[in-house]
Protein backbone atom coordinates (compact mmCIF):
# COMPACT_ATOMS: atom_id res chain seq x y z
CA UNK A 1 0.00 0.00 0.00
CA UNK A 2 0.96 3.72 -0.76
CA UNK A 3 3.17 5.00 1.87
CA UNK A 4 4.07 8.13 -0.13
CA UNK A 5 2.74 11.39 0.47
CA UNK A 6 2.09 12.66 -3.25
CA UNK A 7 1.29 16.36 -2.97
CA UNK A 8 -0.40 16.77 -6.52
CA UNK A 9 -0.56 20.54 -7.43
CA UNK A 10 -3.66 22.88 -8.71
CA UNK A 11 -3.06 22.10 -11.72
CA UNK A 12 -2.55 18.47 -12.25
CA UNK A 13 -5.95 18.26 -10.20
CA UNK A 14 -7.48 20.30 -12.44
CA UNK A 15 -6.20 18.18 -15.24
CA UNK A 16 -7.10 14.96 -13.27
CA UNK A 17 -10.82 15.95 -13.03
CA UNK A 18 -11.16 17.71 -16.80
CA UNK A 19 -8.84 15.77 -18.59
CA UNK A 20 -8.02 18.24 -22.21
CA UNK A 21 -8.17 15.92 -25.43
CA UNK A 22 -9.44 12.76 -23.93
CA UNK A 23 -10.47 9.97 -25.87
CA UNK A 24 -9.87 7.26 -29.13
CA UNK A 25 -9.60 9.71 -32.21
CA UNK A 26 -11.25 7.49 -35.12
CA UNK A 27 -9.31 9.90 -38.20
CA UNK A 28 -5.64 9.80 -37.05
CA UNK A 29 -3.13 9.89 -39.01
CA UNK A 30 -0.51 8.18 -36.60
CA UNK A 31 -0.98 6.41 -33.21
CA UNK A 32 1.63 5.09 -30.35
CA UNK A 33 1.64 3.88 -27.31
CA UNK A 34 3.96 3.95 -24.51
CA UNK A 35 4.35 2.46 -20.90
CA UNK A 36 3.42 -1.08 -19.55
CA UNK A 37 0.24 -1.70 -17.78
CA UNK A 38 2.08 -4.33 -15.57
CA UNK A 39 3.74 -0.93 -14.30
CA UNK A 40 0.86 1.07 -13.76
CA UNK A 41 1.14 3.56 -16.31
CA UNK A 42 0.34 2.96 -20.24
CA UNK A 43 -0.58 5.65 -22.98
CA UNK A 44 -1.48 5.54 -26.30
CA UNK A 45 -1.36 9.34 -28.24
CA UNK A 46 -3.25 10.08 -31.34
CA UNK A 47 -2.51 12.32 -33.94
CA UNK A 48 -3.65 14.25 -37.05
CA UNK A 49 -1.28 15.44 -39.18
CA UNK A 50 -2.27 17.56 -42.32
CA UNK A 51 0.03 17.42 -45.80
CA UNK A 52 1.73 20.84 -44.22
CA UNK A 53 3.13 18.33 -41.20
CA UNK A 54 1.14 20.28 -38.59
CA UNK A 55 -0.08 18.53 -35.73
CA UNK A 56 -3.90 19.36 -36.58
CA UNK A 57 -5.15 17.72 -33.67
CA UNK A 58 -4.15 15.87 -30.78
CA UNK A 59 -5.90 13.20 -27.89
CA UNK A 60 -4.97 10.51 -25.67
CA UNK A 61 -5.86 7.71 -23.72
CA UNK A 62 -4.12 6.39 -20.13
CA UNK A 63 -4.50 3.57 -18.07
CA UNK A 64 -2.58 5.27 -15.36
CA UNK A 65 -2.04 7.57 -12.16
CA UNK A 66 -2.95 11.20 -11.96
CA UNK A 67 0.35 12.08 -12.91
CA UNK A 68 -0.07 10.37 -15.68
CA UNK A 69 -3.66 11.13 -16.90
CA UNK A 70 -2.39 15.62 -16.61
CA UNK A 71 0.99 14.96 -18.54
CA UNK A 72 -0.67 13.04 -21.73
CA UNK A 73 -3.17 16.08 -21.22
CA UNK A 74 -1.13 18.71 -21.29
CA UNK A 75 0.83 17.76 -23.28
CA UNK A 76 -1.80 17.22 -26.45
CA UNK A 77 -2.50 21.11 -26.01
CA UNK A 78 1.39 21.92 -25.99
CA UNK A 79 1.76 20.39 -29.61
CA UNK A 80 -1.70 21.48 -31.17
CA UNK A 81 -1.41 23.53 -34.36
CA UNK A 82 2.69 22.87 -34.01
CA UNK A 83 5.16 21.46 -36.93
CA UNK A 84 6.51 18.29 -36.46
CA UNK A 85 9.80 19.33 -36.45
CA UNK A 86 9.26 21.92 -33.22
CA UNK A 87 6.53 19.26 -31.72
CA UNK A 88 10.04 16.62 -32.42
CA UNK A 89 11.75 19.22 -29.81
CA UNK A 90 9.31 18.47 -26.82
CA UNK A 91 11.24 17.13 -23.78
CA UNK A 92 9.84 15.83 -20.61
CA UNK A 93 11.24 18.50 -19.16
CA UNK A 94 8.81 21.04 -21.20
CA UNK A 95 5.82 18.81 -19.76
CA UNK A 96 6.79 18.40 -16.31
CA UNK A 97 7.13 22.19 -15.88
CA UNK A 98 3.98 23.40 -18.11
CA UNK A 99 1.95 21.13 -15.45
CA UNK A 100 3.51 23.27 -12.70
CA UNK A 101 5.83 20.69 -11.46
CA UNK A 102 5.67 16.84 -10.45
CA UNK A 103 6.53 14.77 -7.50
CA UNK A 104 10.09 13.08 -8.18
CA UNK A 105 8.46 9.75 -8.16
CA UNK A 106 6.09 10.33 -10.61
CA UNK A 107 8.77 12.39 -13.44
CA UNK A 108 8.34 9.31 -15.49
CA UNK A 109 5.20 9.79 -16.43
CA UNK A 110 5.75 12.64 -18.02
CA UNK A 111 9.02 11.24 -19.47
CA UNK A 112 6.48 8.40 -21.01
CA UNK A 113 3.40 11.18 -22.77
CA UNK A 114 6.70 12.71 -24.59
CA UNK A 115 8.20 8.96 -25.57
CA UNK A 116 4.76 7.99 -26.76
CA UNK A 117 4.90 11.69 -29.12
CA UNK A 118 8.13 10.98 -30.30
CA UNK A 119 7.17 7.34 -31.41
CA UNK A 120 3.65 8.55 -33.19
CA UNK A 121 5.88 10.90 -34.86
CA UNK A 122 8.49 8.25 -36.65
CA UNK A 123 5.36 5.73 -36.94
CA UNK A 124 3.98 8.91 -39.39
CA UNK A 125 7.47 9.12 -41.27
CA UNK A 126 7.73 5.51 -41.72
CA UNK A 127 3.48 5.34 -42.99
CA UNK A 128 5.40 8.34 -45.73
CA UNK A 129 8.46 6.25 -46.16
CA UNK A 130 10.40 9.87 -45.57
CA UNK A 131 13.16 10.59 -43.20
CA UNK A 132 14.26 14.18 -42.80
CA UNK A 133 17.45 15.07 -41.49
CA UNK A 134 15.94 16.26 -38.14
CA UNK A 135 14.62 12.74 -36.92
CA UNK A 136 17.63 11.26 -35.75
CA UNK A 137 18.05 7.63 -36.11
CA UNK A 138 19.29 7.07 -32.31
CA UNK A 139 16.46 6.88 -29.97
CA UNK A 140 15.71 10.20 -28.25
CA UNK A 141 15.87 10.17 -24.18
CA UNK A 142 12.06 10.16 -23.53
CA UNK A 143 11.69 6.85 -26.00
CA UNK A 144 14.77 4.79 -24.43
CA UNK A 145 13.36 5.75 -20.80
CA UNK A 146 9.95 4.29 -21.86
CA UNK A 147 11.67 1.19 -23.42
CA UNK A 148 13.23 0.48 -20.08
CA UNK A 149 10.29 1.15 -18.14
CA UNK A 150 8.19 -1.52 -20.29
CA UNK A 151 11.67 -3.95 -20.64
CA UNK A 152 11.36 -3.83 -16.72
CA UNK A 153 8.12 -4.72 -15.89
CA UNK A 154 8.12 -7.77 -18.29
CA UNK A 155 11.32 -8.41 -16.75
CA UNK A 156 9.50 -8.29 -12.93
CA UNK A 157 6.53 -10.16 -14.30
CA UNK A 158 8.21 -12.56 -15.65
CA UNK A 159 10.45 -12.99 -12.16
CA UNK A 160 7.53 -13.72 -10.84
CA UNK A 161 6.22 -16.40 -13.14
CA UNK A 162 9.56 -18.26 -12.82
CA UNK A 163 9.47 -18.35 -8.80
CA UNK A 164 5.78 -17.47 -7.76
CA UNK A 165 7.18 -14.36 -5.86
CA UNK A 166 8.73 -11.06 -6.54
CA UNK A 167 12.41 -10.08 -5.98
CA UNK A 168 13.14 -6.14 -5.28
CA UNK B 1 4.41 21.48 -1.01
CA UNK B 2 2.49 22.81 1.57
CA UNK B 3 0.77 25.32 -1.17
CA UNK B 4 -0.16 21.78 -2.99
CA UNK B 5 -1.55 20.39 -0.19
CA UNK B 6 -3.97 22.87 0.71
CA UNK B 7 -5.25 23.13 -2.70
CA UNK B 8 -6.07 19.68 -2.42
CA UNK B 9 -7.87 20.15 0.55
CA UNK B 10 -9.57 23.17 -0.87
CA UNK B 11 -10.42 20.64 -3.65
CA UNK B 12 -12.62 18.58 -1.28
CA UNK B 13 -14.69 21.60 0.02
CA UNK B 14 -18.33 21.15 0.28
CA UNK B 15 -18.13 17.33 0.15
CA UNK B 16 -21.34 16.73 2.45
CA UNK B 17 -20.68 13.51 3.11
CA UNK B 18 -17.08 11.32 4.01
CA UNK B 19 -16.67 7.98 4.65
CA UNK B 20 -13.55 6.45 6.05
CA UNK B 21 -12.60 2.97 4.96
CA UNK B 22 -9.32 3.24 5.25
CA UNK B 23 -8.46 1.66 8.57
CA UNK B 24 -5.72 -0.47 7.68
CA UNK B 25 -3.33 2.75 7.69
CA UNK B 26 -5.37 4.95 10.43
CA UNK B 27 -9.07 5.53 12.33
CA UNK B 28 -10.74 8.67 13.16
CA UNK B 29 -11.14 7.58 17.09
CA UNK B 30 -14.42 7.30 18.28
CA UNK B 31 -15.46 10.28 20.78
CA UNK B 32 -16.11 7.43 23.77
CA UNK B 33 -11.99 6.75 23.34
CA UNK B 34 -10.99 10.58 23.23
CA UNK B 35 -13.10 11.52 26.33
CA UNK B 36 -11.76 8.26 28.55
CA UNK B 37 -8.38 10.08 27.29
CA UNK B 38 -8.58 13.79 27.69
CA UNK B 39 -8.05 13.65 31.86
CA UNK B 40 -4.89 11.65 31.79
CA UNK B 41 -3.26 14.27 29.45
CA UNK B 42 -3.39 17.61 32.06
CA UNK B 43 -5.60 16.65 34.99
CA UNK B 44 -4.20 13.44 36.26
CA UNK B 45 -1.56 10.63 35.90
CA UNK B 46 0.29 13.04 34.09
CA UNK B 47 3.30 11.90 35.98
CA UNK B 48 6.14 9.44 34.78
CA UNK B 49 4.63 6.27 36.32
CA UNK B 50 8.16 4.89 38.31
CA UNK B 51 8.32 8.07 40.51
CA UNK B 52 7.09 8.69 43.78
CA UNK B 53 4.40 11.07 43.74
CA UNK B 54 0.88 11.32 43.43
CA UNK B 55 0.96 12.14 39.41
CA UNK B 56 3.16 9.23 39.02
CA UNK B 57 1.31 6.78 41.33
CA UNK B 58 -1.98 7.70 39.13
CA UNK B 59 -0.02 6.84 35.51
CA UNK B 60 1.23 3.50 37.14
CA UNK B 61 -2.23 2.54 38.00
CA UNK B 62 -3.99 3.63 34.70
CA UNK B 63 -1.27 1.52 33.20
CA UNK B 64 -1.86 -1.50 35.32
CA UNK B 65 -5.58 -0.93 34.71
CA UNK B 66 -5.15 -0.76 31.26
CA UNK B 67 -2.80 -4.02 31.02
CA UNK B 68 -5.41 -5.88 33.23
CA UNK B 69 -8.04 -5.02 30.49
CA UNK B 70 -6.37 -5.87 27.61
CA UNK B 71 -4.88 -9.30 29.23
CA UNK B 72 -8.28 -10.12 29.78
CA UNK B 73 -9.56 -9.51 26.65
CA UNK B 74 -6.37 -11.43 24.81
CA UNK B 75 -6.47 -14.41 27.64
CA UNK B 76 -3.06 -14.01 28.99
CA UNK B 77 -1.91 -15.50 32.51
CA UNK B 78 -0.12 -12.51 34.01
CA UNK B 79 -0.14 -8.80 33.42
CA UNK B 80 3.45 -9.40 32.77
CA UNK B 81 2.35 -11.05 29.42
CA UNK B 82 1.22 -7.42 28.24
CA UNK B 83 4.16 -5.49 26.88
CA UNK B 84 3.49 -1.92 25.14
CA UNK B 85 4.96 -0.74 22.40
CA UNK B 86 4.46 2.61 20.40
CA UNK B 87 2.85 0.21 17.89
CA UNK B 88 2.23 -2.57 15.77
CA UNK B 89 5.45 -2.03 13.65
CA UNK B 90 7.59 -1.63 16.91
CA UNK B 91 5.92 -4.71 18.43
CA UNK B 92 6.67 -6.84 15.44
CA UNK B 93 10.00 -5.85 15.02
CA UNK B 94 10.72 -6.51 18.86
CA UNK B 95 8.64 -10.03 18.10
CA UNK B 96 10.83 -10.67 15.12
CA UNK B 97 14.21 -9.19 15.55
CA UNK B 98 14.34 -9.24 20.01
CA UNK B 99 13.58 -12.94 19.51
CA UNK B 100 16.22 -13.59 17.23
CA UNK B 101 18.67 -12.37 19.25
CA UNK B 102 17.49 -13.50 21.70
CA UNK B 103 17.90 -16.81 20.38
CA UNK B 104 20.64 -16.99 17.61
CA UNK B 105 22.44 -19.59 19.90
CA UNK B 106 20.26 -22.16 19.22
CA UNK B 107 20.03 -21.50 15.52
CA UNK B 108 19.44 -18.91 12.78
CA UNK B 109 16.68 -19.67 10.29
CA UNK B 110 13.54 -17.80 10.57
CA UNK B 111 10.07 -18.57 8.50
CA UNK B 112 7.06 -16.60 7.75
CA UNK B 113 4.59 -16.56 5.47
CA UNK B 114 4.80 -15.07 2.00
CA UNK B 115 1.89 -12.46 2.57
CA UNK B 116 3.49 -10.74 6.36
CA UNK B 117 2.94 -6.89 6.54
CA UNK B 118 5.75 -4.88 5.31
CA UNK B 119 6.79 -4.01 9.22
CA UNK B 120 7.75 -7.97 9.30
CA UNK B 121 9.25 -8.79 5.78
CA UNK B 122 11.22 -5.67 6.32
CA UNK B 123 12.43 -6.89 9.56
CA UNK B 124 13.67 -10.40 8.63
CA UNK B 125 14.98 -8.50 5.65
CA UNK B 126 17.30 -6.68 7.81
CA UNK B 127 18.02 -9.83 9.75
CA UNK B 128 18.95 -11.58 6.33
CA UNK B 129 21.69 -9.02 6.02
CA UNK B 130 22.80 -9.95 9.87
CA UNK B 131 23.50 -13.73 9.31
CA UNK B 132 20.08 -15.20 9.80
CA UNK B 133 18.23 -17.43 7.08
CA UNK B 134 14.36 -16.43 5.95
CA UNK B 135 12.06 -18.76 4.44
CA UNK B 136 9.34 -17.53 3.17
CA UNK B 137 6.25 -19.85 2.86
CA UNK B 138 3.54 -19.34 0.16
CA UNK B 139 0.13 -19.14 -0.19
CA UNK B 140 -2.62 -20.61 -2.18
CA UNK B 141 -5.07 -18.69 -4.15
CA UNK B 142 -7.27 -17.42 -0.86
CA UNK B 143 -4.08 -16.52 1.01
CA UNK B 144 -4.18 -19.56 3.18
CA UNK B 145 -1.02 -20.64 4.22
CA UNK B 146 0.64 -23.63 2.40
CA UNK B 147 0.88 -26.15 5.23
CA UNK B 148 3.04 -28.59 4.25
CA UNK B 149 5.23 -26.14 2.68
CA UNK B 150 5.38 -24.92 6.50
CA UNK B 151 6.09 -28.22 7.38
CA UNK B 152 8.98 -28.98 4.92
CA UNK B 153 10.50 -25.62 6.03
CA UNK B 154 10.88 -26.58 9.95
CA UNK B 155 13.85 -28.02 11.12
CA UNK B 156 16.28 -28.17 14.24
CA UNK B 157 17.76 -24.47 13.38
CA UNK B 158 14.13 -23.18 12.92
CA UNK B 159 14.61 -20.23 15.95
CA UNK B 160 11.09 -18.28 14.97
CA UNK B 161 7.87 -19.03 12.92
CA UNK B 162 5.93 -15.89 12.82
CA UNK B 163 2.56 -16.22 10.72
CA UNK B 164 -0.60 -13.36 10.76
CA UNK B 165 -3.55 -14.53 12.41
CA UNK B 166 -5.43 -12.29 9.82
CA UNK B 167 -3.71 -11.44 6.81
CA UNK B 168 -3.78 -7.40 6.69
CA UNK B 169 -4.59 -6.69 3.27
CA UNK B 170 -7.19 -9.41 2.23
CA UNK B 171 -8.47 -10.60 5.21
CA UNK B 172 -7.32 -14.59 4.99
CA UNK B 173 -8.19 -16.04 8.51
CA UNK B 174 -4.95 -18.55 9.03
CA UNK B 175 -4.94 -21.76 10.30
CA UNK B 176 -3.07 -20.49 13.25
CA UNK B 177 -3.79 -23.46 15.49
CA UNK B 178 -2.61 -26.29 12.81
CA UNK B 179 0.35 -23.96 12.07
CA UNK B 180 1.56 -23.92 15.62
CA UNK B 181 0.80 -27.96 15.70
CA UNK B 182 3.07 -28.67 13.31
CA UNK B 183 6.01 -26.35 14.00
CA UNK B 184 5.70 -27.62 17.97
CA UNK B 185 5.62 -30.99 16.66
CA UNK B 186 8.67 -30.92 14.22
CA UNK B 187 10.64 -28.78 16.73
CA UNK B 188 9.69 -28.17 20.53
CA UNK B 189 12.12 -25.19 20.71
CA UNK B 190 10.63 -22.69 17.90
CA UNK B 191 8.99 -19.84 19.30
CA UNK B 192 5.70 -19.18 17.23
CA UNK B 193 4.78 -15.31 16.60
CA UNK B 194 1.27 -13.83 14.94
CA UNK B 195 0.89 -10.60 14.21
CA UNK B 196 -2.48 -10.72 15.37
CA UNK B 197 -2.95 -6.94 14.62
CA UNK B 198 -6.45 -7.45 12.55
CA UNK B 199 -8.12 -10.68 14.20
CA UNK B 200 -8.13 -8.29 17.95
CA UNK B 201 -11.53 -7.81 17.68
CA UNK B 202 -12.74 -9.21 15.07
CA UNK B 203 -12.40 -12.81 15.45
CA UNK B 204 -12.02 -14.89 18.59
CA UNK B 205 -8.14 -14.79 19.65
CA UNK B 206 -7.27 -16.12 23.08
CA UNK B 207 -3.66 -16.41 23.68
CA UNK B 208 -3.83 -18.94 26.57
CA UNK B 209 -5.97 -21.40 24.68
CA UNK B 210 -4.05 -21.08 21.36
CA UNK B 211 -0.53 -21.42 23.43
CA UNK B 212 1.32 -18.98 21.00
CA UNK B 213 4.48 -17.42 22.02
CA UNK B 214 4.21 -14.07 21.53
CA UNK B 215 1.26 -11.85 19.31
CA UNK B 216 1.13 -8.67 18.43
CA UNK B 217 -1.82 -6.18 18.79
CA UNK B 218 -2.20 -2.81 17.73
CA UNK B 219 -4.50 0.20 19.04
CA UNK B 220 -5.09 1.67 16.08
CA UNK B 221 -6.22 -1.28 14.14
CA UNK B 222 -9.09 -1.11 16.63
CA UNK B 223 -10.07 2.09 16.83
CA UNK B 224 -7.70 3.08 19.43
CA UNK B 225 -5.31 6.13 19.46
CA UNK B 226 -2.33 5.26 17.45
CA UNK B 227 0.97 5.49 19.72
CA UNK B 228 0.18 2.16 21.03
CA UNK B 229 0.36 -1.69 20.40
CA UNK B 230 1.36 -4.42 22.34
CA UNK B 231 3.53 -7.85 22.33
CA UNK B 232 2.00 -10.53 24.31
CA UNK B 233 5.20 -12.69 25.73
CA UNK B 234 4.76 -15.49 26.80
CA UNK B 235 6.26 -16.34 30.24
CA UNK B 236 9.69 -17.30 29.49
CA UNK B 237 9.83 -16.70 25.97
CA UNK B 238 13.74 -14.94 25.36
CA UNK B 239 13.09 -11.28 23.91
CA UNK B 240 15.97 -8.92 23.71
CA UNK B 241 14.80 -5.25 23.80
CA UNK B 242 15.76 -3.71 20.67
CA UNK B 243 16.21 -0.04 22.60
CA UNK B 244 18.57 0.95 26.02
CA UNK B 245 17.27 3.65 27.83
CA UNK B 246 15.54 4.38 31.18
CA UNK B 247 13.16 1.49 32.17
CA UNK B 248 9.56 2.20 33.52
CA UNK B 249 6.72 -0.02 33.73
CA UNK B 250 7.47 -1.84 30.83
CA UNK B 251 10.76 -4.22 30.25
CA UNK B 252 11.21 -4.43 26.56
CA UNK B 253 10.13 -1.11 25.74
CA UNK B 254 11.99 1.91 27.41
CA UNK B 255 11.17 5.33 28.00
CA UNK B 256 7.89 7.44 29.49
CA UNK B 257 5.50 5.63 29.11
CA UNK B 258 2.45 7.13 26.68
CA UNK B 259 -0.66 6.98 29.28
CA UNK B 260 -3.35 8.49 27.57
CA UNK B 261 -2.61 6.63 24.46
CA UNK B 262 -2.72 3.69 26.20
CA UNK B 263 -5.77 4.43 28.45
CA UNK B 264 -7.31 4.37 24.71
CA UNK B 265 -5.63 1.15 23.99
CA UNK B 266 -7.82 -0.29 26.98
CA UNK B 267 -10.95 1.59 26.29
CA UNK B 268 -11.02 0.85 22.33
CA UNK B 269 -10.89 -2.42 22.91
CA UNK B 270 -13.70 -2.65 26.32
CA UNK B 271 -15.62 -0.86 23.09
CA UNK B 272 -15.13 -3.45 20.50
CA UNK B 273 -15.27 -6.38 22.79
CA UNK B 274 -18.68 -5.43 24.47
CA UNK B 275 -21.71 -7.19 22.46
CA UNK B 276 -18.45 -9.30 20.39
CA UNK B 277 -20.92 -10.88 18.56
CA UNK B 278 -23.45 -8.28 17.92
CA UNK B 279 -20.19 -6.58 16.43
CA UNK B 280 -19.23 -9.12 14.29
CA UNK B 281 -22.35 -9.66 12.81
CA UNK B 282 -22.78 -5.86 12.38
CA UNK B 283 -19.37 -6.21 10.67
CA UNK B 284 -20.43 -8.93 8.52
CA UNK B 285 -23.53 -7.49 6.89
CA UNK B 286 -22.09 -4.50 6.07
CA UNK B 287 -18.51 -5.76 4.63
CA UNK B 288 -21.20 -8.36 2.31
CA UNK B 289 -23.35 -5.31 1.44
CA UNK B 290 -20.50 -3.50 0.20
CA UNK B 291 -18.88 -6.89 -1.29
CA UNK B 292 -22.26 -7.86 -3.24
CA UNK B 293 -23.14 -4.31 -3.89
CA UNK B 294 -19.66 -3.47 -5.92
CA UNK B 295 -20.08 -6.83 -7.92
CA UNK B 296 -23.47 -6.84 -8.49
CA UNK B 297 -23.25 -2.73 -9.70
CA UNK B 298 -20.12 -3.12 -11.98
CA UNK B 299 -18.88 -5.60 -14.63
CA UNK B 300 -15.07 -6.31 -14.42
CA UNK B 301 -14.30 -6.73 -10.81
CA UNK B 302 -12.54 -9.53 -8.39
CA UNK B 303 -12.40 -10.03 -5.00
CA UNK B 304 -9.44 -10.71 -3.72
CA UNK B 305 -9.04 -13.30 -0.71
CA UNK B 306 -11.85 -15.76 0.69
CA UNK B 307 -15.58 -15.30 1.30
CA UNK B 308 -18.00 -15.58 3.91
CA UNK B 309 -16.41 -17.13 7.72
CA UNK B 310 -13.16 -17.70 6.00
CA UNK B 311 -12.41 -13.71 5.78
CA UNK B 312 -12.26 -11.57 8.22
CA UNK B 313 -15.55 -9.56 8.95
CA UNK B 314 -14.28 -6.16 8.13
CA UNK B 315 -11.80 -6.69 5.46
CA UNK B 316 -13.10 -5.89 2.05
CA UNK B 317 -10.49 -5.66 -0.99
CA UNK B 318 -11.33 -5.63 -4.76
CA UNK B 319 -9.43 -5.68 -8.31
CA UNK B 320 -11.33 -3.23 -10.86
CA UNK B 321 -10.47 -4.51 -14.30
CA UNK B 322 -8.91 -1.62 -16.85
CA UNK B 323 -9.22 1.05 -13.71
CA UNK B 324 -5.84 2.52 -12.61
CA UNK B 325 -6.20 2.21 -8.32
CA UNK B 326 -4.04 5.42 -7.94
CA UNK B 327 -6.86 7.97 -9.72
CA UNK B 328 -9.59 5.59 -8.22
CA UNK B 329 -8.57 6.71 -4.76
CA UNK B 330 -8.31 10.07 -5.33
CA UNK B 331 -11.49 10.31 -7.17
CA UNK B 332 -12.91 8.68 -4.58
CA UNK B 333 -11.50 11.54 -1.98
CA UNK B 334 -12.52 13.54 -3.84
CA UNK B 335 -16.40 12.58 -3.72
CA UNK B 336 -15.56 11.56 0.19
CA UNK B 337 -14.76 8.24 -0.04
CA UNK B 338 -11.56 7.36 1.69
CA UNK B 339 -9.80 3.73 0.75
CA UNK B 340 -6.29 2.77 0.02
CA UNK B 341 -5.41 0.60 -3.05
CA UNK B 342 -2.69 -1.40 -4.07
CA UNK B 343 -1.19 0.37 -6.94
CA UNK B 344 2.29 0.38 -7.33
CA UNK B 345 1.72 3.99 -9.04
CA UNK B 346 1.73 4.98 -4.99
CA UNK B 347 5.31 4.71 -4.65
CA UNK B 348 6.66 3.91 -7.83
CA UNK B 349 8.59 0.40 -6.90
CA UNK B 350 6.90 -0.63 -10.18
CA UNK B 351 5.87 -3.14 -7.68
CA UNK B 352 1.86 -3.62 -6.69
CA UNK B 353 1.17 -5.26 -3.41
CA UNK B 354 2.66 -8.26 -2.30
CA UNK B 355 0.04 -10.10 -1.09
CA UNK B 356 -2.50 -9.42 -4.09
CA UNK B 357 0.87 -11.00 -5.88
CA UNK B 358 1.40 -14.08 -3.52
CA UNK B 359 -2.28 -14.90 -4.50
CA UNK B 360 -1.71 -15.30 -8.13
CA UNK B 361 -3.46 -11.63 -9.16
CA UNK B 362 -1.41 -10.26 -12.43
CA UNK B 363 0.25 -6.77 -11.95
CA UNK B 364 -3.11 -4.90 -13.57
CA UNK B 365 -5.20 -6.90 -11.35
CA UNK B 366 -3.50 -5.32 -8.41
CA UNK B 367 -2.97 -2.00 -9.51
CA UNK B 368 -6.45 -2.04 -10.04
CA UNK B 369 -6.97 -2.96 -6.31
CA UNK B 370 -9.04 -1.01 -3.30
CA UNK B 371 -8.92 -2.22 0.43
CA UNK B 372 -11.43 -0.93 2.80
CA UNK B 373 -12.04 -2.05 6.32
CA UNK B 374 -15.62 -1.66 7.72
CA UNK B 375 -15.60 -0.69 11.35
CA UNK B 376 -18.46 -0.72 14.07
CA UNK B 377 -19.56 2.76 13.53
CA UNK B 378 -19.75 2.40 10.49
CA UNK B 379 -23.75 2.54 9.56
CA UNK B 380 -25.57 0.79 6.91
CA UNK B 381 -26.20 4.22 5.24
CA UNK B 382 -22.25 4.89 5.05
CA UNK B 383 -22.03 1.83 3.04
CA UNK B 384 -25.18 2.92 0.63
CA UNK B 385 -23.05 6.19 0.18
CA UNK B 386 -20.20 4.31 -0.87
CA UNK B 387 -21.83 2.09 -3.04
CA UNK B 388 -23.44 5.10 -4.65
CA UNK B 389 -19.85 7.12 -5.26
CA UNK B 390 -17.97 3.90 -6.31
CA UNK B 391 -19.46 2.86 -9.52
CA UNK B 392 -19.21 6.68 -10.93
CA UNK B 393 -15.93 7.09 -9.91
CA UNK B 394 -14.91 3.50 -11.67
CA UNK B 395 -16.57 4.37 -14.75
CA UNK B 396 -15.01 7.47 -14.91
CA UNK B 397 -11.40 6.23 -14.46
CA UNK B 398 -12.40 3.72 -16.81
CA UNK B 399 -13.28 6.04 -19.47
CA UNK B 400 -10.06 7.57 -19.35
CA UNK B 401 -8.67 4.80 -20.14
CA UNK B 402 -10.68 4.31 -23.20
CA UNK B 403 -9.51 1.49 -25.26
CA UNK B 404 -5.72 1.15 -24.09
CA UNK B 405 -5.04 -2.28 -24.14
CA UNK B 406 -4.85 -3.51 -20.40
CA UNK B 407 -3.88 -6.62 -20.17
Amino acid sequence: MSRTPLPYNPKILKLFRNPKNLGKMKDATAKAVAGNPSCGDIITLYLKINDEETIEDASFESYGCAANIATSSILTEMIKETKLEDAWKTSWKNVVKAVGGLPTVKLHCGILAVGALKRAIRVYYKSKAVSPDWLSDELTFEEKQALEEEELSDLLSKRMDDEGNVQC
Amino acid sequence: MMENIHDLLRAHEGLTREVFLDSENSCAVPKEVVDEMLPYFNQRAYGNPTLTHKPGWEAFEAIMKSSQKIAGFLGCRTLEEVNFAPGETEANNLALAGTAYAMRSHGKKIIICDTEPINILHVVDMLQKRGFTVVKVPVDSEGLVNLGKLEEAIDSETIIVSISAVNHEIGTIEPIREALEIVKDRNTETIFHTDASDAYGRIPFNVKDLDVDLATISSCKILGPRGTGALYVKKSVPVERLLEGQIGTQNLWPGIENVPSIVGFAKASELIFHNFEGKVHHLRKLRDKLIDGITRKLPGVILNGPRDDKRAPDNVNISFRRCEGEALTIELSLNGVYVSSGSACTRRLLQPSHVLVAIGRSYVEAHGSILMKVTWNHKESDIDYVLDVIPKAVKRIREIAGSVEVK
